[in-house]
């Protein structure tokens, strides 16, 4: 089996969006195109609110990922846990696919008996070890995140020491929103490791609105471009996953 | 991280229950919880008069890939890797199907709860005995992972170690998917998270630690100086500097080579914690209520002997144990 690579947008925020189209909508059209979008809520003290867990849980419902709510302090755990789950659990769906194929139709893994199940997690477990991964972060810097940023901050450097102890390539790349100009800003184009991040995090400005389904939107099509020009060069072999998700 | 509560509401069973399973129809009784975790619930249970561990939990990507796992441990000799692993099964709770994997029971304290009774005097051999265990699941092409003294359980009446919970183990050469931050030296700055002994002799060196810390701390600084100062901090540790401080850096590539250097430095240390006291039963300042029996010079030269030829015993009592 291709490992292929997987894609994901990883939206670190604290609340509601409030401006701009809807961002689950935007969610669930990147995830029409194979790109995964998982949703971490960071709180201090103060709870977020009902409708702000609402829409966390939303995004990443229809973007087919994973959410999480959690403390300041624990972000750096999440972070690297919200990531892998959502890994595994592209992969899963890619080889239940194929499973559903050799079995017959609404069968998956859990239909198999217990031992063949762990033949079928071996696989699902290599391919997380050996794909190939892109993870787009989009880091909310409005206002009430100003003294959360340096945590956030470490939590993604975190990530990128966790996963590149991986066996296959990753890379990453990070947004901000809103931007100074636009919606959203590009801080640091595809690298495989976010050391440089350490420079540019301690620059930013914060404040302004949340315009959260914006920057989704121009998000993707940051992926587009590159896979577009991509597919420019090398006969695309990389459509494993998104067709089969 | 605390599993959400759904979960924990499905894998709930409460003593007494019986949970059967789906494909091999055995039937468990629960007795009452041992524990949980990100992963699942884990009961001791009673199944044909035999008590054993039964892991419960709604994710049957975990559950069977830790029964890999503990299968392969059975393919290692005269292994004590894990809690052997007895069936694999499912159980349908209320409609809800959830996988489950049975395995001993092991019988004992947690780490911390141990040394809390027992006096920390223990920790060094524990951690002796830990090694030996690591060493051998090395040798077998799997690292730890996830090591901290919750998943160090000391039987009993053996008094030895074992590890549970082996969620987070991982073949050498992968990359280590679960950790706790205290005992992950990538936390600390230390290292990266690739799945290689090392990793798991700088949680050794962590656990050790812990021991003297139960209630550990967080960091303030990257790197080495802040560990380096806790370990100066505690006169138990200090004696052990060296090799703690070479397990931390890394700078040990197997298990076998940290358990030599530590257990050289533990004997040099009841060397010298013997010579201390040896003194000061031979000498007339202070008498103590022995010296006043041996109050003529052959008794002294007999209660003298009798020290020497104690620790003697004692020295070939802990090297049989240990080794
Ligand atoms: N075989 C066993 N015998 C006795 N006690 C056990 C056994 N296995 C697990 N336990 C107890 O149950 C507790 C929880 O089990 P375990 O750590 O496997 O769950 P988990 O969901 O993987 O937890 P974690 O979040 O730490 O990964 C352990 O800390 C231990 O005290």
């Amino acid at each position: 089996m291709n490992p292929g690579t997987l894609k994901q947008i990883l939206l670190i925020t604290d609340g509601c969006s409030n401006h701009g189209e809807d961002p689950s909508a935007m969610a669930a059209f990147a995830r029409e195109q194979g790109i995964t979008v998982n949703v971490i809520g960071v709180m201090e003290q103060d709870v977020i609110d009902q409708k702000g867990m609402q829409e966390i849980q939303s995004i990443a419902q229809t973007g087919g990922g994973v959410s999480q709510v959690v403390y300041t302090s624990q972000l750096s755990q999440t972070v690297q846990m919200v990531t892998r789950k959502a890994m595994t659990q592209t992969i899963q769906g890619v080889v239940n696919k194929e499973l559903q194929q050799i079995l017959g139709r609404s069968k998956t893994m859990d239909d198999l008996p217990p031992e063949k199940r762990g033949e079928v997690v071996e696989v699902v477990e290599e391919l997380g070890e050996t794909a190939g991964l892109e993870v787009l972060v989009l880091v909310d810097t409005s206002a009430s995140m100003t003294h959360k940023l340096p945590t956030v901050k470490e939590a993604l450097l975190d990530l990128s020491l966790s996963l590149n102890a991986r066996i296959g390539e990753n890379k990453f790349s990070v947004f901000v929103f809103p931007g100074k100009k636009s919606d959203v800003e590009k801080l640091l184009d595809w690298t495989p490791n976010l050391e440089a991040l350490t420079k540019v995090f301690s620059k930013l400005s914060t404040g302004g609105m949340t315009p959260t389904g914006p920057a989704l939107r121009e998000a993707l099509s940051y992926f587009k471009k590159k896979r577009s020009l991509r597919s420019l060069l090398s006969n695309d072999d990389e459509q494993f996953f998104e067709e089969s998700v | 991280m605390m599993m959400n509560n759904s979960l924990r509401n499905q894998c709930k069973a409460r003593p007494g229950t019986v949970i059967k399973g789906k494909w091999y129809k055995n039937e468990y009784k629960v007795i009452k919880e041992l524990g949980f975790g990100a992963n699942g619930i884990v009961y001791l249970a009673e199944c044909q008069g035999r008590e054993v561990a039964l892991k419960v939990s709604d994710n049957s990507m975990s559950i069977s890939s830790e029964m890999n796992i503990l299968k392969s441990f059975t393919k290692v000799q005269g292994s004590a890797l894990g809690p052997s692993l007895l069936s694999v099964d499912d159980w349908v709770n209320q409609g809800v199907t959830l996988p489950f994997y049975v395995m001993e029971y092991i019988k004992g304290e947690s780490y911390l709860d141990f040394l809390k009774y027992k006096g920390t005097s223990w920790a060094i051999v524990l951690i002796l005995q830990l090694l030996k265990n690591l060493s051998l699941l090395h040798q077998s092409g799997w690292v730890f992972g996830d090591l901290k003294p919750e998943n160090l359980i000391i039987s009993s009446p053996s008094c030895q170690v074992r590890c549970v919970d082996v969620g987070g183990t991982t073949l050498v050469g992968r990359s280590i998917k679960e950790f706790t931050e205290f005992f992950d030296r990538g936390y600390w700055g230390l290292g990266s998270r690739k799945a290689e002994p090392s990793y798991d002799l700088f949680a050794v060196a962590m656990i050790f630690l812990n021991s003297y810390y139960p209630n550990r701390f967080t960091k303030k600084s990257e790197g080495y100086s802040q560990l380096s100062q806790a370990i100066k901090g505690k006169k138990e540790l200090k004696m052990y500097e060296p090799v703690l401080e070479k397990a931390l850096l890394g700078k040990y590539s197997t298990a076998d080579e940290m358990r030599k250097e530590l257990m050289a430095a533990a004997n040099l240390n009841m060397d010298s914690s013997r010579q201390k006291q040896a003194p000061s039963r031979t000498s007339y300042q202070t008498p103590t209520r022995k010296r006043k029996k041996g109050k003529t010079k052959g008794g002294l030269l007999e209660s003298m002997l009798l020290v020497v030829l104690i620790s003697i015993v004692y020295m070939v009592y802990i090297y049989t144990k240990l080794l």
